[in-house]
């Protein structure tokens, strides 16, 4: 098993003629990922190598019975993709942009809650099920299949975390980066929820950062809830407060959203805490 | 975005918020004329920068005549002035406001903000205004008033109502308030502000209400569909680096320490500063070239940073996603062939393209270091310092 996806998940690219789009469908494609269709307004008839190419989501959805999109589209129409989506039909919505505009993501969160369906991120590094599914833009071959499950607010940070665990020959079940936005579609707990429900899962990496208190909320998820154990990392002990670190949720904010005030959290709820990147998969070996 | 108080009370006015009557002044002149405009004293001196705490630092002063007008803007432009918000170092005043005095009753505290948690737009009130709301929040949090609003609805007249009660505010204000407040929402939500505070929001002694504050943050991502805010931007207050780095869409920001640092993806890059703490040395930046950078901004990247006189060595840190490694080196070999590499450079790369990448530093023959890992990235780059 694994979380969320696999090697059925029909998958369609929004915003697959773009130069991002198009490399990164490639990759998937590469990697095993069915990806069904793409959709392009304007566009559609033609074809992105063999993928044909739809004006919206709902042609695709009815002729092909994608029940996946992976979003590349530019920020000021991220929204309206995410949208697009969801109203199609779509059970889960994987955003890869990054730049959407906050108000614009709080009324999107708002929206789907009427809908059955999922989002992952935006801004974020999307979802993997290795050699099964990539719906995403992390490097396929630095993943192997195991029973890790890694989630993250960060792109590259995941990949680092992955490779150090791929090198040690720990393999991952599924990794999900749920982005670096203020307001995002599915968050730790969720993910922590269906790790505990997956029977191929033994173990959870958790990476966090500064900004927010997504990560306090899910130390105390952990610890009423979980059984398996979990590792977590923050970055960004030594950002300063006040300045927005790259991501646009990642800013301490007053005295809310430290890096310090989280590593408390984990620690007082039970999670096995690295605070030395460099060491991180040594130790998942020694607590898994 | 930040802007000052005097460029966020010019758009209140826009949007009917109640401000007092006031203008910006650059010159200890214009301040003298802006106060004989005003028709009266006391008026308000008050040192335009983007930091909270400028009161208790001696920015804020009341002026009863036209001399003590000339002596305060004289002594207030140009002064360094040290907040808690603005580091030990201070913000030079360039700009005045200069305001009509107010006969307060009572100082309240209002803003608006994005709450990350419910995907709302919450409403903070507190009857205890003048006062940090951290503060407050931390000692008495039941006097803080949290209304949640949803975005697909908008304000709705109960919750303008439940903001009023819960301040207190006579029945002679109540209807003016709740203008205030529907108005500062519709200029929220206008101009997608990511906060907007008033502290303090005064009653005064004619039950009239008005921001005697403004405080107001854009969200970054959204000024693309407000070219009229973007001349508000006041590059004065940023750190020209900063501001060099913004040009090229890099996300930079300056730091007190020598080691500097060029890293893809926002979550390593913060990582990558606390593994150069780690190790014994101390970040000079932060630097996040992006998922999607191309070559140039990585050369600009580099020349930003080897421009940096307190760099001492630079660790390169790439994980390739998005960002492909070939397209990083390419980058890397424009900036070592314009700018030049007069200090140690350790650089660690994997990921997409990787051997490409490396393909292309080698084929360059700079001078540079190579790391198996980031442990071992770590140490080499303490040791160039150390």
């Amino acid at each position: 098993m694994s979380i969320f996806i696999n090697k059925d998940t029909k998958v369609l690219v929004q915003g697959i003629t773009g130069n991002e789009g198009s490399f990164h469908t490639r990759q998937c494609i590469a990697y095993g990922t069915n990806i069904v269709a793409g959709v392009t307004p304007g566009k559609g008839g033609q074809k992105m190598d063999d993928v044909p190419v739809f004006n919206t989501v709902r042609q695709v959805v009815e002729e092909t019975g994608a029940t996946a999109s992976l979003i590349f589209v530019p920020p000021p129409f991220g929204a309206d993709a995410i949208m697009e989506a969801a109203d199609a039909g779509v059970d889960l919505i994987v955003t890869i942009t990054e730049g959407i505009p906050i108000l614009d993501m709080v009324k999107v969160k708002n929206f789907l809650a009427a809908k059955n369906c999922r989002l992952i991120g935006p801004n974020c590094p999307g979802i993997i099920t290795p050699d099964e599914c990539k719906i995403g833009i992390m490097p396929g071959n630095i993943h192997k299949k195991g029973n890790i499950g890694v989630i993250s607010r960060s792109g590259t940070l995941t990949y680092e975390v992955v490779d150090q665990l791929t090198k040690l020959g720990m393999g991952q079940s599924t990794c999900i980066g749920i982005g670096g936005d203020p307001v995002n579609g599915t968050n730790f707990i969720d993910v922590l929820e269906a790790f505990q429900n997956d029977d191929e899962t033994t173990g959870i990496v958790m990476v966090g950062e500064i900004g927010g208190s997504a990560e306090e909320e899910a130390a105390m998820y952990i610890k009423e809830n979980l059984t398996k154990p979990v590792v977590g990392f923050i970055a960004g002990l030594t950002a300063p407060p006040g300045r927005r670190m790259g991501h646009a949720g990642a800013i301490i904010s007053g005295s809310s959203g430290t890096g310090a005030a989280k590593i408390a959290a984990f620690k007082d709820n039970g999670i096995h805490v690295c605070e030395n990147l460099g060491q991180i998969g040594q130790v998942c070996k020694d607590v898994f | 975005m930040k802007i000052h108080e005097y460029q966020a009370k010019e758009l209140f006015r826009k949007y009917n918020v109640p401000v007092p009557d006031g203008n910006a002044a650059f010159s200890v002149e214009e301040a003298k004329e802006s106060a004989a405009n005003l028709g009266g004293f006391p008026v308000v001196v008050k040192a335009q920068i983007h930091a909270g705490g400028r009161g208790k630092g001696g920015g804020v002063k009341l002026a009863s005549s036209m001399e003590e007008v000339e002596t305060l803007a004289g002594q207030i432009l140009g002064m360094t002035l040290v907040t808690h918000q603005t580091g030990p170092e201070g913000k030079l005043v360039k700009k005045l406001l200069i305001e009509a005095g107010q006969k307060i009753e009572k100082e309240l505290y209002l803003s608006l903000l994005v709450d990350r948690a419910t995907a709302s737009i919450v409403i903070m009130a507190s009857r205890d205004g003048g006062m940090d709301i951290e503060e407050v929040a931390a000692n008495t949090p039941e006097r803080i008033i949290k209304v949640y609003i949803d975005p697909l609805m908008g304000i709705q007249g109960y919750q303008l109502r439940q903001v009023g009660f819960g301040l207190e505010i006579p029945p002679a204000a109540m209807k003016q308030f709740s203008q205030l407040l529907s108005n500062l929402y519709k200029f929220f939500i206008a101009n997608d502000c990511s906060m907007v505070e008033i502290n303090p929001l005064i009653l005064t002694s004619d039950d009239k209400v008005l921001a005697l504050d403004a405080k107001v943050d854009f969200d970054s991502n959204a000024l693309y569909r407000h070219k009229d805010l973007m001349g508000l931007r006041d590059l004065d207050e940023e750190d020209p680096l900063e501001v060099e780095a913004s040009k090229f869409n890099l996300n930079y920001i300056n730091l007190d320490g020598n080691v500097g640092n060029i890293v893809n993806g926002a979550g390593l890059a913060m990582a990558t500063m606390d593994i150069i703490k780690n190790a014994g040395a101390t970040p000079a930046n932060f630097m996040d070239v992006g998922g999607g950078a191309t070559s140039e901004q990585v050369e600009n990247a580099f020349r930003i940073i080897l421009d940096d006189d307190k760099v001492k060595a630079l660790l390169v840190n790439i994980f390739g996603g998005i960002l492909r490694c070939d397209i990083f080196a390419r980058g890397v070999v424009d900036a070592a062939r314009k700018t030049g590499i007069d200090i140690p450079v350790v650089v660690r790369m994997e990921g997409t393209n990787v051997d490409e990448g490396k393909k292309i530093l080698d084929d360059a023959g700079l001078n540079l270091t190579s790391a198996f890992d980031l442990s071992d990235a770590a140490r080499k780059i303490a040791a160039a310092v150390n």
